[in-house]
């Protein structure tokens, strides 16, 4: 029994590392501008998929997958540039549904690059599966982990220990504010979707030698990714990263012990149940009204 | 007659004291102002009477609408009910940061406060029965009048969002004088008004009062409350200073001292 | 009655068409589907527009009443009506349970708890096989019948899908110039607010919450009698995602704009077909754009468009020489 729990967590913890740098993604862009980026999960679509045609067109691996990183970065680039500016100040609904049409546009946008076929990375360090405790690891699992530590570490670090990562955070606090102190608010947008948009594709190119990608493989991942960031508490980048794993895990739990059907409405009961405990996710400060 | 009742009333956040052990009576008929400088607890003290937060410790009680002497029974004990039970027994208020409904006209506005005089359901109004139809004839006239009252009627058709600031502090009060309360709270109601849109607000505060509203205001602005008020209390610290009428707490060394200032 | 004069507009205009003409299939066809599609998002736009309360999971609700119309009639025998009606009880007690936790939550939390109940409906349409058909879906729904008249053409589906989608049309014009009305939006405008003025807000949003349910219920059976079949694709997260669209796109607050919106995404679909493979790219595109440069909502935009219009062409013409 242990052998298989040990199992579960494996591929819960890569799965969940996964949705942690989705939802972190989401979490950058609604601190920086109060904005949920529904077409987040496209900027994972749109990694995976890059680098999988670059290195189908003979590039080497490495130099395919930063090429993929600068091409979503300019599609996040785009987004902010072409959506987002020119609705500034719209009400919140209205917003995500100019993200939604995003998201659309993007996917549609895929459908006729790349079709409606499957497409996949061979594995970064080869595919012979390392046997730890009983259970099975493979090491392309070891580098989604791994990299996925280096990444965080590399934002958490970027929010609290640079001037940068600091201004990002104060046009979200209060953008007039942070207008009067010098900081260039519109390119502060611009940096936080870039940077949002670089982690998803990392997060595509990390995952998609286990798990494949479509035109519409951004919709779930996407999705995910926001209950994760909302799970942990919407703007708390630890809160995303701590709600990515939760959710991965349990996931994978779920649909190891239970069924493998049930095993998205187990994660989401969850998380209901938490938001009925705990209203503003694990990690989210409370809103306090004031009247 | 005591209208309000409040007794030993504790109230702290995280650890700071906010209300300590205030107790005080209002009577009926009057205006009753709280002053004290910024962080006495004034507006935490309001808070709590309508039930937005819930007293450490002590209780409030309030005087049943037809309540004809003074004993226990006649009072509801408010501490512990949810604020649309408190606006039920027969108070209602302005606030400091106005909680206008932007999305409606001033009419509009002031029908809302008209909803405890009515009592259309959501099936007869789904199905806009005879009734239905009746009572909102009625509630627009009673709203009509509440905005005469505050001379607002010629806004009455205008959207909430493009009045001026004065006009909406009339507005948020007229709404709340629409639902006939005995117990009109005012919650900073000259912040932001000029000396002329001053001297109106006392001018309106004195014919509430008149009409049989009593008033309990929270005011800084000094010139407003020494003209408009029959008692004071001040606050400090959420301890109770002083209370009485304005003559004495301008006479009062302990006030002068710490909020009015050594000079006067 | 002034108040009510483009209602009767509205309908008098969608009960003709048919007439001038027909065996049209936008109108028989499409137009169904448009029907059904008002009675959500109408529905939905009390929920968000008037109450403003977000939900992301309305599909549920549609999915919740045509499983029990398919399941009853097809399973237990239920007479059609019967169904219906036990859809709409099922709803109702299923939306009272969840309304009360979930709509204490608010913003991007109160999304997501809608969005997380979606799905885990969907995700039950899909598992329950041995009740729901599974992924395969349900068929052989009987159809509807009114006091003998079988609901058994596309003409006569369109008079009776038009007919409800103006029913439910009526209804919330009647309850937003109500008291209950007035108290649904003075909790949007602000809750703090609406409380002191004696309106319980948490049963209001409940109350809200519930009646889109149970209209999104009816729909539901609707849907399910005439398509004599019912699978999960319907009723996933995607449908709910676009019944948002409809609302928001149409103009929130807004009765009318939400008809307009349930119309214009009903049909753009069937326009857009020209573009073939790009249809998905100018789909997105075309919601971009209208939400960008009319962030109110097409309807409302283009209503005040038309008051700018009349303002400029019939001006106020006053007297010469009167000063004012």
């Amino acid at each position: 029994m242990s052998d298989y729990i040990l199992q579960f967590l494996i591929s819960g913890i890569t799965v969940g590392s996964i949705y942690a740098l989705v939802g972190l993604g989401f979490t950058i862009i609604y601190n920086a501008s109060d904005v949920v980026n529904f077409a987040q999960g496209e900027f994972v679509m749109i990694g995976a998929m890059s680098a999988v045609s670059f290195s189908i067109a003979g590039i080497p691996l490495i130099i395919a997958i930063i090429m993929a990183m600068m091409v979503t970065v300019l599609v996040g680039f785009a987004l902010n540039q072409f959506a987002i500016k020119p609705a500034k100040g719209a009400s919140v609904v209205t917003t995500i549904i100019i993200t939604i049409g995003a998201s659309i546009f993007l996917r549609g946008a895929a459908l006729l690059i790349w079709g409606k076929d499957f497409y996949s990375l061979p594995a970064f360090s080869g595919e012979q599966p390392i046997h730890i405790a009983g259970a099975t690891i493979l090491p392309q699992n070891l580098w989604v982990m791994g990299v996925s530590v280096l990444l965080v570490s590399a934002v958490l670090w970027f929010f609290k220990y640079t001037l940068l990562g600091k201004a990002i955070l104060a046009c979200s606090c209060n953008r007039t504010a942070a207008q009067m102190v010098g900081i260039n608010v519109g390119k502060m947008m611009l940096l936080s979707y870039g940077l949002s948009a670089m982690l998803g594709a990392l997060a595509g190119v990390l995952i998609v030698p286990i798990t494949f990608s479509s035109y519409d493989a951004g919709i779930m991942l996407g999705l995910k990714g926001f209950s994760a960031a909302i799970l942990g508490g919407i703007g708390n980048p630890i809160g995303a990263i701590v709600g990515g794993l939760l959710l991965g895990v349990l996931e994978s739990l779920g649909a190891g012990f239970i069924s493998s059907g049930y095993k998205d409405a187990i994660a989401f009961a969850i998380i209901l149940f938490v938001l009925f405990v705990r209203p503003s996710g694990l990690l989210g400060h409370e809103h306090q009204e004031r009247v | 007659m005591n209208l309000l009742r409040v007794k030993h009333l504790e109230k702290s956040f995280g650890g700071v004291s906010a209300i300590s052990n205030l107790s005080f009576d209002l009577p009926k008929g009057i205006v009753f102002s709280v002053i004290g400088p910024n962080g006495a607890g004034k507006t935490t003290l309001f808070n709590m009477l309508c039930g937005f937060y819930t007293p450490d410790q002590g209780s409030i009680i309030f005087k049943k609408e037809n309540a004809e002497y003074d004993k226990e029974v006649m009072y509801h004990s408010l501490h512990n009910m949810a604020t649309h039970q408190i606006a039920a027994c027969g108070i209602s208020r302005s606030f400091q940061n106005l909680q206008i409904f932007f999305n409606m006209t001033a009419l509009e506005n002031v029908m809302v406060g008209c909803h405890l005089q009515s009592s259309s359901r959501f099936l007869p109004s789904l199905l806009r029965l005879p009734s239905v139809i009746k009572e909102e004839q009625r509630v627009k006239q009673q709203a009509l009048n509440a905005l005469a009252f505050c001379h607002l009627d010629h806004l009455a058709n205008e959207m909430a969002d493009s009045l001026a600031y004065g006009d909406l502090k009339r507005l948020e009060i007229a709404r709340a004088l629409a639902s006939k309360p005995q117990l009109l709270m005012l919650d900073e109601p000259a912040a932001g008004l000029n000396d002329t849109e001053t001297q109106q607000m006392s001018h309106l505060i004195r014919k509430i009062c008149a009409s049989g509203v009593t008033v309990l205001l929270v005011e800084h602005n000094m010139e407003l409350v020494m003209t408009s008020s029959d008692q004071i209390l001040v606050l400090n610290f959420g301890h109770l200073l002083a209370q009485g009428t304005p003559d004495e707490i301008q006479n009062n060394p302990v006030v002068v001292k710490a909020y009015l200032g050594e000079d006067i | 009655m002034k108040r009510l004069s483009g209602f009767y507009l509205l309908s008098l205009v969608a009960l003709i068409l048919p007439q001038i003409f027909p065996d049209n299939y936008y109108l028989t066809v499409v137009g169904v589907f448009a029907a059904l599609h008002i009675i959500l998002a109408v529905g939905l736009n009390l929920l968000m527009g008037y109450c403003g309360q977000i939900s992301l999971g309305h599909a549920a609700f549609f999915g919740l009443g045509a499983y029990s119309s398919a399941i009853l009639t097809t399973r237990y025998q239920l007479d059609p009506w019967l169904a219906m009606i036990s859809g709409m009880v099922l709803v109702f007690i299923i939306a009272n349970l969840i309304a009360r936790p979930i709509l204490k939550l608010k913003g991007h939390y109160l999304a997501m708890a809608t969005l997380g109940f979606g799905i885990i409906v969907h995700i039950i349409f899909v598992q329950t096989e041995a009740l729901s058909g599974g992924p395969d879906g349900l068929g052989d729904i009987p159809t509807l019948s009114i006091a003998g008249w079988a609901v058994d053409s596309d003409i006569r589906w369109y008079y009776v899908t038009t007919i409800s989608a103006l029913g439910s049309i009526l209804l919330s014009l009647n309850l937003i110039a109500s008291r209950s009305g007035r108290a649904i939006r003075a909790v949007h405008g602000s809750e703090f607010a609406a409380q002191m003025m004696g309106i319980n807000s948490n049963k209001t949003k409940v109350m809200v919450f519930v009646f889109a349910a149970v209209l999104a219920s009816f729909a539901g059976s609707l849907f399910a009698y005439q398509q004599n079949f019912v699978s999960p694709d319907s009723f996933s997260f995607f449908f709910s995602i676009e019944l948002v669209t409809m609302v928001v796109l149409g103009g929130m607050a807004s009765t009318y704009g939400a008809v307009f919106g349930a119309i214009l995404l009903t049909f753009l679909p069937e326009l857009l077909i020209v573009f073939e493979d790009y249809e998905m790219l100018v789909y997105g595109a075309i919601l971009m754009l209208v939400m960008i440069f009319m962030p109110q909502g097409l309807f409302i935009s283009l209503g005040h468009q038309l008051t700018q219009l009349k303002k400029n062409y019939w001006p106020n013409k006053k007297p010469a020489g009167d000063q004012q």
